[in-house]
């Protein structure tokens, strides 16, 4: 090849998009959680309504549940509600609510706006469960066993496709 | 019924933008004089579309219409007018309308300042612009609608992060995009030249002002950025190498590249190939920066709300553009003939030098940026890439760089005389060795002091440097002052251009030199009343007090900066917690002299009536910027050159001797 040096930048350039199609399947904001395996840290918040109990450790003992950190002023919360509600209409597995760093009156009329999948809810009023469980941002979602121990993590909005291939599986063996 | 306008313009743009790619190339090639002249009238079309579309986004932002999706999630009734127009493009969608603006504007001045270019070449050039358009218009259109309206308009908008809510901040994205777009005009003439299969010294005066233009552009929009995550982060620092910030790095070191290699091709009609892919390089990087920032390959503190099909759209984008122009350059680079020989050691080989240094500085800084992406593909888990490695790689590319600097524009053509040189610079080296040993005196073998002292004599050396070469050219002290007086007048714009830019890089040396050698820091908790000392300055926290602002809370405290018992500044830092959305922001309070800042920040209390402060003592930081602002000027100054305007000279026929 005379002219191998004209195609050079060519090639480097293939490779580059090879590793960037890799690379737009890769979540590299999502640091593998250490907790996952490993038992699921208190539970121990004040409940949000009146109508429904807040959390207590107990309720991670009892059989599969979903742990989801909201908030009300959080956008990408109002994008996977719809699909909470889902699995909520569906009874799906049981959602347990954190509302975190949220004023009470704010998270109620967004619940009444939207609608309330959880089965119960508690206040994290000054985010430290939300430190305890690792949360860097809402929304967050853990999913974990009648042992209380944590078997998937989601980062950000919950999406159809994370919850089919990541979390239903899960759902599915467990209940066999 | 405006966004609706703007919507339909949008549309009506993508349309033209085809025209314009389509009818002026196939013109060129067929040597059809009406069709070539559509690229004009289409890039006036082009600009007054999406001039349109830009308006009515602007008026939706002033008017703060909630109706719209973008508007609502990104401003706030209560925000100043300043941000909410700086809002129109601190959001995904909103932004990609100003970068084809940008472009469209680019386009334009094309067709009205082109009047000079030769017609296939205009037509060709033109072509290639509205390509770029086109990309960018059906993204836009097919999945970043900033005009999209919302079924339930909100009462009021979710407001703007209010780190985000800054002067310095609202003007670094326009900046940064026209010297990102800016480079797609160095990309069109070099497609244009490779389709045309000719490269002369004609095309290198054309395309060096727009690349020049967008280079200083740049130059302000990072030196902007940086500035603002100095005073406005609270770490003290200026440059984190964080992807975001390299991403707009790397075109800035292919485009200084590029600036240099343009000057070969166009003195001594060399170096052409190379400064064709340099051309094309410096755009892909840039738009390489958006795919980055945007797709969430990378992560960075400050990328957009990334979205795999967006991702996609851009890398497809980005094979096209890229791709294309690669292949092109495979197929028809071979043809494009060398010029003139030169040896090693010449104004040329210097050049060449500093598109080495240049090219693998920008390679390193691209390695470094993506090597968690290849870490990550390949199976090998989570990394990140941090400031040890950039500044451990990064540094040993400068120094030779630097010292070449001042070389280099005293050599002359073809062949140079080293020796001669180095004797010119003997008021170099002594100032060089000076500060170095002063340096050294002053630090005593602390641990930084062999940096200290050897960015001290970089930045003399080159600054005494410039000031040779430039002397020289004037004859000062060898020829009578009215001589000299002569000369100075009769310098051409590009001359003071390069003795400024040049200086200014000193400058900028001195500034980054300082600024990490020599930073002081207290991190501690201090309690009302008490004194700590910060490079020889007593601190004393005399107060902290809640204040209430329009949005936020913030705790305010007082600081008085006393030397030798003479009170010299208060300086009063706060910490505000914002509404809506809720977060914390630091407003640090600085102190600015010749020599350092004082910088301070007020944190948490700490319960027991402490509170975590963080004091700084930031040496030669405003050289940074004085030497940013000098580089911007020694740009402009070089674009002023009037032979950039009218001695564009004349092509000749293509100079093959008939073979006889």
């Amino acid at each position: 090849m005379r002219h191998w040096k004209y195609i050079l930048p060519l090639v480097i350039f293939a490779v580059l998009v090879g590793f960037f199609v890799r690379g737009l399947d890769l979540k590299p904001a999502e640091v593998p959680s250490p907790l996952i395996g490993k038992p699921a840290p208190a539970l121990n918040l004040k409940p949000l309504l009146d109508t429904k109990p807040g959390l207590a450790d107990a309720d991670l003992k009892g059989g599969l549940v979903l742990v989801n950190f909201f908030a009300s002023w959080c956008g990408p919360c109002r994008i996977e509600h719809p699909l909470l509600m889902d699995i909520a209409a569906k009874k799906i597995v049981p959602i347990l609510g954190v509302n975190y760093k949220d004023k009470p009156e704010d998270a109620k009329a967004w619940l009444a706006n939207l609608g309330d999948p959880f089965a119960k809810i508690g206040v994290d009023f000054d985010g430290r469960t939300a430190i305890d469980w690792g949360v860097y941002g809402v929304p967050e979602s853990f999913l974990v066993d009648a042992n209380g121990i944590i078997l998937a993590k989601q980062i950000g909005p919950m999406m159809q496709k994370d919850w089919n291939e990541r979390f239903l599986p899960k759902i599915k063996e467990r209940s066999k | 019924m405006i966004a609706e306008i703007g919507h339909y313009a949008l549309v009506l743009a993508l349309f033209v933008a085809l025209i314009q790619a389509v009818l002026p190339l196939v013109g060129a090639q067929r040597g059809d004089a009406a069709w070539m002249a559509v690229g004009s009238q289409a890039a006036l079309a082009l600009f007054l579309l999406v001039g349109a579309a830009f308006g009515a986004l602007t008026y939706a932002y002033v008017v703060s219409d909630f109706s719209l999706a973008n508007v609502a999630q990104n401003s706030h009734s209560a925000k100043p007018m300043l941000y909410k127009i700086s809002g129109v493009w601190g959001n995904h969608e909103g932004s990609l309308l100003l970068w084809v603006t940008i472009l469209a504007v680019f386009g334009l001045a094309v067709a009205a300042f082109g009047g000079n270019l030769p017609p296939r070449l205009k037509a060709r050039v033109l072509s290639v612009q509205a390509m770029i358009s086109t990309g960018f218009l059906l993204f836009i259109l097919l999945t970043s609608n900033p005009f999209a309206r919302l079924a339930q308009p909100p009462f009021d908008g979710n407001g703007l992060n209010p780190l985000l809510q800054d002067p310095g901040l609202a003007f670094h994205p326009p900046f940064l995009y026209l010297g990102y777009v800016g480079f797609s005009m160095a990309f069109s003439f070099a497609i244009a030249a490779l389709i045309e299969g000719r490269v002369d010294a004609a095309w290198a005066r054309w395309v060096r002002p727009w690349t020049l233009a967008a280079w200083c552009f740049l130059t302000l929009g990072i030196g902007l950025g940086s500035w603002w995550a100095y005073y406005e982060l609270g770490w003290g620092g200026w440059w984190y190498w964080d992807p975001v910030e390299n991403a707009s790095f790397m075109p800035w070191l292919a485009g200084t590249a590029l600036l240099h290699s343009a000057v070969v091709v166009e003195k001594r009609d060399a170096l052409k190939t190379w400064t064709i892919l340099l051309a094309i390089v410096t755009f892909s990087l840039s738009l390489l920066g958006t795919f980055l920032v945007r797709s969430g390959v990378i992560t960075s503190v400050h990328s957009f709300a990334s979205d795999p099909a967006r991702g996609l759209f851009i890398l497809a984008m980005l094979v096209a553009t890229v791709g294309g122009s690669l292949v092109l350059f495979a197929v028809r680079g071979p043809a494009l003939k060398g010029g003139g020989l030169f040896a090693p050691v010449s104004r040329e080989g210097s050049l060449l030098l500093n598109n080495l240094l240049m090219s693998t500085a920008a390679a390193t800084v691209l390695l470094g940026t993506l090597y968690p992406l290849f870490v990550d593909a390949l199976g090998g888990g989570k990394v990140s890439v941090g400031p040890p490695f950039f500044n451990a790689v990064f540094v040993p590319l400068m120094v030779p760089m630097v010292l070449a600097m001042a070389v280099g524009p005293l050599l002359s053509w073809k062949r140079g005389d080293l020796a001669g040189v180095l004797m010119r610079l003997k008021l170099a080296l002594a100032l060089a060795a000076a500060a170095a040993a002063l340096a050294w005196l002053v630090m005593g073998g602390q641990p930084k002091t062999l940096a200290a002292s050897g960015g001290l004599a970089l930045a003399a050396w080159l600054f005494v440097g410039t000031l040779v070469e430039f002397a020289g050219r004037l004859l000062l002290f060898r020829a009578p002052l009215a001589e000299s007086w002569t000369r100075l007048r009769a310098l051409p714009g590009a001359a003071w251009g390069m003795a400024i830019t040049h200086a200014s890089m000193a400058v900028l040396i001195g500034g980054i030199t300082g600024s990490s050698a020599w930073m002081e820091e207290k991190i501690q908790v201090m309690k009302v009343g008490e004194t700590v000392m910060l490079a020889g300055h007593e601190v004393t926290l005399t107060n902290v007090r809640d204040e209430r602002g329009p949005n936020y809370l913030a705790q305010r405290g007082t600081f008085v900066l006393k030397k030798n018992g003479q009170t010299v500044v208060t300086l009063e830092p706060e910490k505000r917690s914002y509404r809506q959305p809720p977060r914390p922001t630091t407003e640090t309070a600085i102190h600015t002299t010749f020599w350092g800042d004082y910088y301070t920040v007020i944190g948490d209390a700490d319960g027991q009536g402490g509170y975590v402060v963080r004091l700084y003592f930031n040496p030669m930081v405003a050289w940074m910027w004085v030497g940013i602002l000098m580089m911007t000027l020694g740009g402009i100054v070089s674009l002023a050159d009037r032979r950039h305007r009218i001695g564009a000279p004349v092509r000749k026929r293509a100079a093959q001797p008939a073979a006889t």
